[in-house]
């Protein structure tokens, strides 16, 4: 298993390095990035009743998840999104708590994936980098893939290394940004290290239609009613959403981090 | 005895601290800059009622059923607010559908419901302001690939200040939560 393992990250490694050398020509101090041509996708959250498929426009998004080490640096620039400063609509008490001080994260965590960050302060740092959060199907199309397949959904080892993943990643310190093999687009820590915000986090509980029924007050949601899973097998898709639907945009957890994404043609 | 009375004090250190905090990070709605436009077409700030009690909620104009319905709770919930606090009473509406929602198509939907826009408006935002402010009233939505939103219908009630009183979810009727805000001294 553990030689498995680490042939995996060996090809994985060198998949991403021939990733980056074909993928990335962005400026310098861009963080790496590749380019998902996207397409036709069965997402675990269907658009709408009767409707299988969702169009997935191409896009970049970041190989790593943003660490504490460039979270600082952005607090640093944009002190209103300073523990110590920030609007209490945009942070709960959590945010950032973890670290040393208002402005640094402290030695020992700068290059784990920072974590403690609401919806409004992920969001405001891509903006800060011309970027944006990804969104919910782009995040899903892209941690469809396994290092060899571009959609590995159906492959039972795939699936069952994703569970162990899942698994592991309730214990102990979060590792590095980075550290786990780089997928089929050259994309890492998708799975098994932290939950991740997107951009359209508000929209995940909502998918169908209950406009015919009678009493509104039955529930809260309008032209709408629960949501409604395809590929119930697919736990660790529905982890994740039910994760981001519990979460309001001012939230944070110690399990939640996020990375950037952009669209294609644009300098991440 | 001693573990009681240790608990009371940090209870008490807690409940002293606890205001101060609150204060420190009280969450308005107003540290949200975004730049809407009211349905004649005016620029605006979601705080263009700062210094009033307002109803705030977010819909769509081309809602077949439900959004009607949410005019007509924040109608009931008027009618039931004591004077002079109605005279006050300040009601925003914005807009999910930043395509079809123009200013122009909110003028129509005003005149057509006999909307009374000195004290009514009806707000245009683009997608990324309609997307910052959901979050912050918590309003969970959806575009369709029909061109229709799922949403959720929830109407906060802010204080002069843009601080978020009470959030309710009920429609069709003046929710007495909401009505004991606004009647509140």
């Amino acid at each position: 298993m553990n030689r498995k393992l680490a042939l995996f990250g060996i090809l994985a490694v060198a998949c991403a390095l021939t990733a980056h050398a074909a993928k990335l020509g962005a400026p310098a101090s861009a963080p790496p990035s590749v380019t998902i041509a996207g397409g036709q996708f069965e997402s675990v959250l269907p658009p709408a009743p009767n409707v299988k498929t969702t169009k997935v426009a191409p896009f970049r998004l970041d190989v790593v998840p943003v660490s504490n080490a460039d979270f600082a640096e952005f607090v640093l620039k944009r002190p209103e999104w300073r523990r110590d400063r920030v609007a209490g609509l945009f942070a709960d008490e959590g945010y950032l708590r973890h670290w040393a001080s208002a402005t640094d994260p402290g030695a020992a965590i700068a290059k784990q994936p920072v974590t403690q960050v609401s919806w409004f302060a992920a969001s405001a740092y891509c903006e800060a980098r011309g970027a944006r959060l990804p969104r919910w199907y782009e995040w899903e199309f892209a941690a469809a893939a396994s290092d060899k397949k571009p959609d590995a959904r159906q492959d039972p080892d795939w699936r069952q290394q994703i569970l162990d993943w899942y698994s592991k990643s309730a214990r102990g310190a979060l590792p590095v940004v980075g550290s786990t093999p780089a997928n089929y687009f050259g994309v890492r820590d998708l799975h098994g290290v932290v939950w991740e915000w997107v951009e359209d986090a508000g929209s995940m509980l909502v998918s169908d239609d209950s406009r015919e029924q009678g009493d509104p007050n039955r529930n809260r949601f309008c032209g709408t009613g629960a949501l409604s899973f395809e590929q119930k097998e697919n736990y660790a898709m529905m982890m994740r959403i039910a994760m981001l639907s519990s979460m309001k945009a001012s939230y944070s957890s110690s399990s939640m981090g996020f990375r950037c994404a952009t669209d294609t043609g644009k300098a991440p | 005895m001693k573990i009681r009375g240790l608990l009371g004090a940090l209870c008490l250190g807690v409940a002293l601290l606890a205001p101060v905090q609150a204060s420190d990070r009280a969450a308005s709605l107003y540290q949200l800059k975004e730049s809407l436009q009211s349905q004649d077409g005016e620029p605006m700030g979601l705080d263009t009622w700062r210094g009033q009690p307002v109803l705030v909620t977010m819909f769509y104009g081309s809602c077949p059923a439900t959004c009607p319905l949410i005019i007509d709770t924040l109608r009931a919930v008027e009618k039931k607010v004591d004077e002079p606090r109605r005279k006050q009473l300040r009601v925003l509406l914005v807009s999910l559908d930043h395509e079809r929602d123009t200013p122009a198509a909110l003028r129509k939907l005003a005149d057509e419901r006999r909307i009374d826009t000195a004290r009514w408006t009806l707000a245009h935002a683009d997608e990324a302001s309609v997307r910052r402010i959901a979050a912050a009233l918590s309003i969970q939505y959806r575009k369709l690939p029909n061109g229709e939103f799922s949403h959720s219908t929830i109407i906060s009630v802010l204080d002069p200040a843009g601080k978020i009183l009470v959030q309710s979810a009920e429609l069709g009727h003046a929710d007495p939560e909401v009505l004991k805000a606004l009647n509140s001294p």
